[in-house]
Formats: C-alpha cells, sequence, structure tokens
C-alpha cells in the first residue's frame, strides 16, 4: 500500500545546528507509529515540520501522494506556497503538549471555529459535530466551559476534539501528556486509545509513555541526533532492542519508573 | 484599585462640597462652562474613535510582512510621537491652509488629537499583538486556518484583552490634551475657564471648578474602562457563558 | 506654496534663541520635576495614613487633569497673593508640579523594587534609617528606572509648547509670532515641528542606548 506520509532525505536546520539528518521515513495508512528518543533528538520537530509549523532545508515531504514542501510548476518542484500548502496540510491534525486552546472561546467554540470558517460548514452542522466529539472524548457537559475553567486532563481532550472536527487523515500528537499532572494522564491516553479503535486514523505520536506506546503502537521508532537509530515493531523493540544507543535509553527510562 | 477610586470621589465631593458652600453668586458661570464641558466631551468621543482606528491600522502594519507598509507606519507614529501635540494642532490649524486646505477648527482638533493619541497606542496595538502566545498560531495552523483569519479570531481578540487598560490610560491623556484645543479658538472648557477669568477675575474659584471637572471626566473614562475590562475578561472563562 | 529656505534661514536665528528658553524650561521644570516627585513618592509610601493619603488624592488630580489649567491657574492666581511671578517662572512650576507627579510613580515602583532584605541588613549593621535610605536603598532604587525618568523628561519637553499659552517667548510663541507679522506660518511653526521630532528621535535613541548599558551593567 502507498504511503500516506512520506519523508525522502528531509533535513530541518537551525543555524548551524542539524535536527533532522536526511530523514527517510514512511507511514503506511491507519498506521500507529510511536516516536520516541532523547530530548533534543528531533523528534517534536519531525510533527512540527509535518504539520508545517517549521521550514524544512532539504528533502520533500509527500502527504497522500501530494507533495507537501514543494509544488509543481512547469513540471518542476518548487517550494510550496502558503496557498498550496494549506491544500495539502488540511489532511493533518496536531495536538500540542499545552494544549493551545483558544482562551477567549468555550470548548464547544474551540471545536466549531476552525470547521466554520476553514471548511465552509453551516453553524448547525459545525455544532452537531463539535458536540459529538466532545461527547466522545467525555465532556458532553463542559461544552460551554471556557479553558481556564477546565483541567489539564480536560483541556487536552477538548484539543483533541477540536483537532478531529477538521476530520484529519492523519493525527499528530506531540508529548501530548507531558504537560498534565499525573493522575489526568490517563484519560487523555483513553481517548486516545478510542480513537485507534473506531476511526480510521493514522498516528504520529512523540511520547515518553513506554507502556503505551508498547501496548498501542505498531511500529516504534527511535531518534538519536536527527535520525532515527533504530525501528520496529513494539515486541521486539522493548525486548531485544539491536541498537547500543536504545538498549541506554530504554534502560535509563525503565529506571526512572 | 478600589482604593484609589474612592479617593478620587472623596477629593471630588469635598472640592465639589467646598465651592458651593464658599461661592454664593458661583451659579452664573455653570452654563457656560457645562457648554464647554460639552464640547471638550464631543472632541474627546470623535478623537478617541479616530485613535483607535488610526492605532489598529497603524499597529498591523507596523507588523506587516509588506516593507512599504511598515515604512508609512514607522513615519506616522514617529512623526506624531517626535513632535508636540499643540505643534501639530498649530500646524494643522496655520500651515495647512497655506496648501490650499482650509479645515474647521473643530475638524482640526479631532483630527490632529486623534492622530496624536492613535500614534501612541500603535504602540500599545503592537505590543499586545506581540504577546499572544505564539502555541495560539501553531494552533490555528494546525487547524489549517489562514493568516487573516487567524489574526481576525485567534489573534486579535485576545490582544484586545491586553490592551484594554493601557487605552484606558491614553484616553484620559487625550482628555487632558483636548486643553490645547482652547488655543486654536474652539470654546471648550478650558476656553471657557481662561474667558470667565478674564471677566471675573475670580481665578481659584474657576479654575478648581473647571480642575475638579476635568478630574471627574476623566474618573468617568476610568470607571467606563474598568467595566470593560470586567466584560472582556470575563470572556476568558471568570464566569460567564455565552 | 512653497517651503521658502531664505525666509526659513532668516528666521533660524530667531527661533534659535527662543529654542534656549525651551530647553531652559525643559531641564529646569524636570530638576523640580525629580525633588518634588521624590518627596510625593515618598509622602505617597509613608506609612501614615494621613501623610500617604493627601499624597495620594494629589497625584491622582495632578495627573488626571490638563496641563494647560495648571499654567494658568499658577500664572493667574499668584499675583492674588500680590506675588507677581514671570510667566516663564509660572510655566516652569507648573511644568515640574505636573511631571513630579508622573516621576512620583517612577520612584514608587523603583522603591519597592528593592528587596525588603536589603533594610533588614541595614538595620542589623545598626545604620541609621536616614543613612539606610541614602547610602543603600536609594543607590539601588534609582538606577533601574533612569530609562523610565528620562522618557517623562522627553515628554516634558514636548509640553513646552504649552507655555506659549501665557505668552512665554519660547519656540512656539515666537513661531506665532513670526507668523503673525509675516503672514507666512509654514516656515516658523514647520521648523519648530523638526526641531521637536530631531530632538525626540534622538533622545530616544539615546535612553534605548542607556537600557542596554544598564541591562549589561546588571547581568
Amino acid at each position: 500500500m502507498d504511503p500516506i506520509v512520506s519523508f525522502q532525505g528531509v533535513t530541518k536546520r537551525y543555524g548551524y545546528l542539524s535536527v533532522l539528518k536526511e530523514l527517510d521515513l514512511d507511514v503506511a495508512p491507519n498506521e500507529k507509529v510511536a516516536i520516541i528518543g532523547p530530548s533534543g533528538s528531533g523528534k517534536s520537530t519531525l510533527l512540527r515540520v509535518l504539520m508545517t509549523l517549521e521550514q524544512i532545508q532539504e528533502g520533500i515531504i509527500y502527504v497522500d501522494g501530494q507533495p507537501l514542501t514543494h509544488m509543481e510548476r512547469n513540471g518542476a518542484l518548487v517550494p510550496a506556497d502558503e496557498r498550496y500548502q494549506r491544500s495539502v496540510r488540511g489532511k493533518i491534525g496536531m495536538v500540542f503538549q499545552n494544549f493551545n486552546l483558544f482562551p477567549h472561546m468555550t470548548a464547544l467554540q474551540n471545536c466549531m471555529e476552525a470547521p466554520m470558517n476553514v471548511l465552509g460548514l453551516s453553524r448547525q452542522d459545525a455544532q452537531a459535530r463539535a458536540s459529538e466529539l466532545l461527547e466522545m472524548v467525555g465532556l458532553a457537559d463542559k461544552m460551554q466551559s471556557r479553558p481556564n475553567r477546565l483541567s489539564g486532563g480536560q483541556q487536552q481532550r477538548v484539543a483533541i476534539a477540536r483537532a478531529l472536527a477538521m476530520r484529519p487523515k492523519v493525527m499528530l500528537f506531540d508529548e501530548v501528556t507531558s504537560a498534565l499532572d499525573p493522575e489526568l494522564v490517563g484519560e487523555v491516553l483513553n481517548v486516545i486509545r478510542k480513537l485507534g479503535d473506531e476511526h480510521n486514523l493514522t498516528m504520529l505520536m512523540v511520547t515518553h509513555q513506554m507502556g503505551f506506546a508498547r501496548e498501542f503502537a505498531d511500529r516504534v521508532c527511535f531518534f538519536y541526533e536527527g535520525r532515527i537509530a533504530e525501528q520496529g515493531p513494539p515486541n521486539e523493540f522493548f525486548t531485544d532492542p539491536k541498537n547500543e544507543r536504545t538498549r541506554a535509553f530504554l534502560s535509563a527510562v525503565l529506571e526512572a519508573h | 484599585m478600589t482604593i484609589r477610586l474612592a479617593f478620587l470621589i472623596a477629593l471630588m465631593g469635598f472640592t465639589g462640597g467646598l465651592m458651593v458652600a464658599s461661592f454664593a453668586g458661583f451659579r452664573e458661570f455653570i452654563p457656560g462652562l457645562l457648554m464647554g464641558a460639552w464640547v471638550t466631551v464631543q472632541i474627546t468621543v470623535l478623537a478617541a474613535i479616530l485613535a483607535v482606528v488610526a492605532a489598529m491600522a497603524a499597529g498591523l502594519a507596523k507588523l506587516s510582512r509588506i516593507r512599504v507598509l511598515r515604512w508609512i507606519a514607522n513615519i506616522y507614529v514617529e512623526i506624531f510621537r517626535g513632535t508636540s501635540a499643540l505643534v501639530q494642532l498649530f500646524w494643522l490649524y496655520f500651515v495647512l491652509p497655506h496648501f490650499g486646505i482650509s479645515l474647521s477648527a473643530m475638524t482640526v482638533a479631532v483630527v490632529g488629537l486623534g492622530l496624536n493619541v492613535g500614534a501612541y497606542g500603535a504602540e500599545v496595538v503592537r505590543g499586545s499583538i506581540q504577546a499572544v502566545a505564539k502555541g495560539q498560531y501553531e494552533a490555528a495552523t494546525a487547524l489549517n486556518m489562514s493568516r487573516s483569519l487567524t489574526m481576525r479570531r485567534i489573534i486579535i481578540p485576545q490582544a484586545v484583552a491586553a490592551m484594554l487598560p493601557p487605552w484606558g490610560n491614553l484616553f484620559i491623556e487625550l482628555l487632558k490634551a483636548t486643553a490645547l484645543v482652547s488655543l486654536i479658538t474652539i470654546t471648550d472648557l478650558t476656553f471657557r475657564a481662561y474667558q470667565l477669568n478674564q471677566v471675573t477675575l475670580r481665578t481659584v474659584e474657576i479654575f478648581t471648578l473647571v480642575l475638579v471637572v476635568y478630574l471627574a471626566l476623566s474618573l468617568v473614562i476610568t470607571i467606563g474602562m474598568r467595566a470593560l475590562e470586567r466584560r472582556v475578561g470575563a470572556d476568558f472563562g471568570t464566569g460567564r457563558v455565552l | 506654496m512653497l517651503f521658502d529656505w531664505s525666509f526659513a534661514l532668516e528666521i533660524l536665528p530667531i527661533l534659535a534663541q527662543a529654542a534656549v528658553i525651551t530647553i531652559e524650561a525643559t531641564l529646569i521644570g524636570f530638576v523640580l520635576a525629580l525633588l518634588l516627585g521624590l518627596a510625593l513618592a515618598l509622602a505617597r509610601m509613608s506609612r501614615n495614613p494621613f501623610i500617604s493619603f493627601p499624597a495620594a488624592g494629589f497625584i491622582e488630580f495632578i495627573r488626571s487633569t490638563p496641563l494647560l489649567i495648571q499654567i494658568f491657574f499658577l500664572y493667574f492666581v499668584f499675583p492674588k497673593f500680590g506675588i507677581v511671578l514671570p510667566a516663564l517662572v509660572a510655566g516652569i512650576l507648573a511644568l515640574g508640579l505636573h511631571y513630579s507627579t508622573y516621576c512620583a510613580e517612577v520612584y514608587r515602583a523603583g522603591l519597592e523594587n528593592v528587596p525588603r532584605g536589603q533594610w533588614e541588613a541595614a538595620t542589623a549593621l545598626n545604620l541609621a534609617p536616614m543613612a539606610t535610605f541614602r547610602d543603600i536603598i536609594l543607590p539601588q532604587a534609582i538606577p533601574p528606572i533612569i530609562p523610565a525618568l528620562a522618557n517623562y523628561l522627553v515628554a516634558l519637553f514636548k509640553e513646552t509648547p504649552l507655555l506659549s499659552a501665557i505668552a512665554v517667548l519660547e519656540l512656539m510663541q515666537t513661531a506665532k509670532i513670526i507668523g503673525s507679522d509675516t503672514f507666512r506660518y509654514l516656515e516658523p511653526i514647520t521648523l519648530v515641528g523638526l526641531f521637536f521630532l530631531v530632538m525626540s528621535l534622538v533622545s530616544a535613541a539615546l535612553i534605548r542606548q542607556g537600557e542596554a548599558w544598564l541591562r549589561r551593567r546588571r547581568s
């Protein structure tokens, strides 16, 4: 099957510092990929360049067969302009570590804003879609609350519903439980589990929750210094890591728990 | 804050009471002063509207990706902040006719003061927009919003809430600056006071009374802005539900 | 009607003389504002409510009312008590008084930013309160607020044209007189505007440099 996301020789630099180095990565439709690695290894950057929050310097990213970072002009690929990029990036949704909800809008309005003003849904349709999703994440009673009246876990669930309301094909989760108090992590992971069971979604998640990655992901990628140092199915990956660095990282993480 | 307000009210009551008690025969001045106050209020309100519009336009232009817009905004802000308000009024009133543009004194007052305060407001607008968290832009991008939609629906509403307190101060500065229009023949509150002083020579009473009227007007601005801040603050989850 | 350069050149010396008055008024007025402002700030921060309340009320009152009326008030009120002040003196007093209330708030912020521990340490060393304030607290409170005070110096400078309302022969008044004598307002008023613009831009640049210097010194 053709990959839905494909990184081909992608390099991302900040000044002289390369955060992604000639990265190749294919993700199949409906695949759940967990991305782990030490901080500064480029794992969050991978999601950020895919969401077009950052520009890449070399290589091409394809989404659903279409180039995302480039567009075709007179038979050649040139860097994409904003308008073209918007036409492709609609297939991607993202959830952030710090939720980034819109503080001046209620939970419901957060989920209706983009469907109405980007997709052009009517108010009724947008509201129906938003309330359905908020119900799914277990927040039927919080629709009229503004973000600062919600707990971190509740805010993150609103953020997930908000991203889903755009009907993306690919969802990016960037350390979505890292800013949460420990007792709130479970409710967010449960929502992600439910999503995996009930929806046809490709998911890329940067996470520090090794247990969740092992149980939920189809594949685990270990990032080290801007490259994928090792990847494989979770059972293999966690029980028999081949790479020296993977072993060091895993034992350090497991020791901490 | 409430202490500050209470202070003002107490001070006003005290001075007002003193006036009424001590200076009988003061009543005859009241109608003239009231008419002057009405002119002051009109100029303040009209200039405030122009100031907000000019500040929004210039503040956004300063953040624009288009260099020409940034330039124009910078020149506007530097000229109006760098020269004095009275010089601007005189320039519009005495010099502009040399170029064949004769504006009424009232127009000069509103345009001059509005653009002057707008130049200071432009910095407030720019600062509040830049103070909105970066994550808000990222969330908007992740929802595939266009730049203009992001500004209109996400960034500016949050920036507006942050810019209300500094605008309150600017409006008070504007009210104070309206006194200058008396120097281009407008019969505002200050002009009336000056005139009455020439006629009656009761300097202390007249100017004290007029100062109290200005104080009362700025109190109205302060209280109004507080109320507005509370309302907008409610939009960020402190109680009110749409 | 175009800008007449020879006319502008001709009036330049007269305006330059007037600029001296403007700068004089600015500097003396600001020194007054600095001194009176410190006194007001201390009164405002006093623990005795009979001192702090009136000080707060006074600051609020002066800040909320127009400088122009305060100028008129001082100019016209002194003769009532038999004191005839030259217009320039009355104007400088009003400028100093008005801006002292702004300076007072700046001083207060600066003083409140000095950690309480500094007072306690000085007490522990058995320093007298006066000496503590002069030698320990003020030297720490003042440097960080210099840029804010300098901004008010520029603001005060830009308000000096108001003195023209009581016929002080500063820049604006001189420009107006030239205008009414020659029926040419374009050159004098434009030159005055340019003078203020250049001075403001230069001082803004200086203040920015000063801020950068302060930041470097602190780190």
